[in-house]
């Protein structure tokens, strides 16, 4: 039966054979990478063993057409020639050599339970660290026993977000209002107190992870309106509207986010009255809508332009103004076709939040920064940043899937 | 003699150095229908869109139901909703259903009641043979019956006026006679009507006059069986010629 075999051409009359002797040499090779038993070879020999053996393996099971689906399917995908094959073991190889390591450092290693820097003694990651500071990482210097005050704060919201969610269209309405023009009140005066027979929490004492979500909920819900403006009035026929628009955006555009934050907390308050007062994370949130708004503007623009002129006509013919037309059929079309520019624009927004830090105030990054340079947890940067990295995914990753689903529930077109 | 509807004294137009329209007068009483024809480019789309004030000409005077236009006009949208138009490449709102286009410029415009709107709407949608297409979107209908969706839309604003641009330039040959039937039937109920278009079997089945332009002037304009048995100007026999 050997002798029916031709190593250069497998073909599928010894079908079973030819896989069977092409996982073996696979296997062989894979298992050689871990274990290294051409270990006793010249260094320049066994070095190359794996590749070759897997090489091999890959060449035998590469059949056309061999009436195996799976077979076929792996074929055509990651082993279709002798170049495909190779970047193929190159993949597997570097998969071996550093997704074992990661896991070892993140789960198998690492500690998870213990209250101080010394119950870490294995190599992995020190998960304690994040543990003992996690209420400082999601709220900041925020005094411990007034916490429930941004829990109720953040909870209410979630559940008013979701009443919108299931409510009837009639209902959803109302709540949709209460949620844009009086949430945000009750948020931060929960949040700040001062009345109510709450005490008083300074805006310097806010951050961590809430911070994080109070400046992007508020610059995105400001954002997205100033950047409508914006975009129609870039658009206008009137021209003060159109250069004050334009200058706008440019200027927004063309200055550093960390320049902006710079001058909001320092250099703005020189120029206010000697008597009035601007809360500094107030400065900071107007600091990055206006940011913001300015790429949101050009996002939507980026819509309107894709309009074609008929739409405009048509809304004129049936006796539509400016608004009305703008309202019904010029900004349901141009937002759909932007959502995943929206989106963009919006996880940039989140991204951006930690560079607050070069103005002192401390929300998830900063708080780490701060967290790892205590002198009793000094070295787990490396912890920290995991963490906030994975915390940022999480809810960017949300927001990327949301803007998903939005696109496909308004696609109507085909 | 009835009433004239739309008045046209010397307009002129100019897209840049480039004049459109030449000193063009025309009047339109209740009830005419008038074809414009024409060869591409002699100006009679910016013609009729000039009578709903989508183009703005730039001298003369166009008088439309009372009205005069120009800039100081406050109210062109007041104008603009009785004037009906159908466009060559249909522009349906593709976000909205069928009877949405239908109903949405009659509940913000008019105000009138969601209701009543959508049954109004129904009524249209059925003289125009696409009932049963109400809840389906423009992009899921056929050429021929997104332009009749189109006509539904501008009739349920109850215009006086209606104006035609080209309205079947863009279909198969077999949705053009769908679209025409709904137009001859739009046309015995008695509407104003001005169309712009090439079919000349239409012109000579409803049209009272026919206007023939060529370079941004009115070459020719005659009842239509004068029109097509003996055309007077030199151009109009050629084109007539050409496209007989």
């Amino acid at each position: 039966m050997i002798k029916n075999l031709t190593f250069l051409k497998p073909n599928k009359e010894s079908l079973n054979l030819y896989i069977s002797l092409g996982a073996v040499f696979f296997v062989l090779g894979i298992a050689d990478i871990s274990f290294n038993v051409f270990g006793f070879l010249p260094i320049w020999i066994s070095y190359f063993v794996p590749l070759a053996f897997c090489f091999l393996g890959l060449h035998l099971i590469r059949i056309e057409f061999s009436g195996n689906k799976t077979l076929d399917v792996l074929n055509k995908n990651i082993n279709s020639d002798w170049f495909n094959a190779i970047l193929t073991i190159f993949a597997i190889f570097l998969l071996i050599k550093f997704i074992p390591p990661i896991l070892d450092w993140l789960f198998f290693e690492a500690t998870f339970v213990g209250s101080k820097k010394e119950d870490c003694t294995s190599d992995g990651a020190c998960w304690v660290f994040i543990n003992v500071w996690f209420e400082r990482l999601m709220y900041g210097l925020y005094p411990i026993k007034e916490i429930w005050r941004i829990n109720a704060a953040f909870i209410g919201l979630i559940l008013t977000v979701g009443l919108a969610f299931f409510a009837s269209a009639k209902t959803k309405k109302y709540v949709l209002m209460f949620l844009i023009f009086v949430y945000p009140f009750i948020m931060i005066s929960l949040i700040s107190g001062g009345n109510f027979g709450l005490e008083w929490v300074e805006t310097n004492a806010w951050g961590g992870l809430a911070l994080t979500f109070i400046i992007s909920i508020f610059a995105l819900t400001f954002c997205f309106p100033v950047g409508l403006f914006l975009a129609l009035g870039r658009r206008s026929s009137y021209p003060v509207i159109r250069y004050a628009s334009i200058g706008f955006i440019e200027f927004w555009r063309g200055v550093p986010l960390i320049t902006v934050l710079f001058m909001a907390s320092v250099m703005f308050p020189m120029f206010l009255p000697e008597d009035t007062y601007m809360d500094k994370l107030v400065r900071v949130i107007i600091a990055i809508t206006l940011f913001e708004s300015a790429y949101m503007a050009e996002v939507v623009r980026g819509g309107l332009q894709a309009l074609p002129r008929g739409q405009y006509d048509a809304g004129k013919s049936l006796g539509m103004g400016y608004w009305r037309m703008h309202l019904l059929i010029i900004m349901p079309q141009a937002l759909k076709l932007v959502i995943p520019g929206i989106a963009n624009t919006f996880l940039a927004l989140v991204k951006d939040t930690p560079l607050i830090l070069v103005v002192g105030l401390l929300e998830l990054i900063g708080m780490i920064d701060m967290a790892k340079t205590n002198p009793k947890w000094l070295g787990f940067a490396a912890e920290g940043y995991v963490f906030a990295g994975f915390v940022f995914w999480i809810v960017c990753y949300a927001m990327s899937r949301y803007s998903i689903s939005l696109e496909r529930k308004y696609k109507t077109d085909r | 003699m009835s009433q004239t509807i739309i008045q046209m004294k010397e307009v002129n137009k100019w897209f840049g150095d480039f004049q459109v329209l030449k000193d063009i007068n025309l009047n339109v009483e209740e009830k005419q229908k008038i074809v414009v024809c024409g060869p591409s480019g002699s100006g009679k789309s910016t013609l009729i869109r000039c009578i709903n004030r989508l183009e703005e000409h730039q001298k003369g005077q166009i008088i439309v139901d009372g009205h005069e236009l120009s800039e100081k006009t406050k109210d062109i949208e007041k104008i603009r909703a009785e004037v009906g138009m159908v466009f060559q490449q249909f522009n349906l709102f593709p976000h909205l259903s069928i009877l949405d286009n239908c109903t949405l410029a009659p509940i913000w415009v008019k105000k009138t009641p969601k209701k009543k709107a959508e049954e109004l709407a129904m009524q249209q949608l059925k003289k125009v043979q696409i009932a049963d297409q109400a809840m389906k979107f423009p992009g899921q209908l056929s050429g021929g019956q997104q332009q009749r969706a189109a006509l539904a839309r501008a009739l349920c604003m109850e215009p006086k006026i209606m104006l035609f641009d080209e309205p079947t330039s863009a279909l198969d040959p077999e949705m053009i006679k769908e679209v025409l039937d709904a137009m001859v039937n739009l046309a015995k109920a008695g509407m104003t009507m001005i169309v712009v278009t090439h079919e000349m079997g239409f012109a000579k089945e409803v049209a009272d006059e026919v206007v023939f332009m060529d370079e941004g002037m009115i070459v020719e304009r005659a009842k239509t069986k004068e029109f097509f048995a003996n055309p007077k100007n030199e151009r109009t026999k050629l084109f007539l010629s050409q496209i007989l």
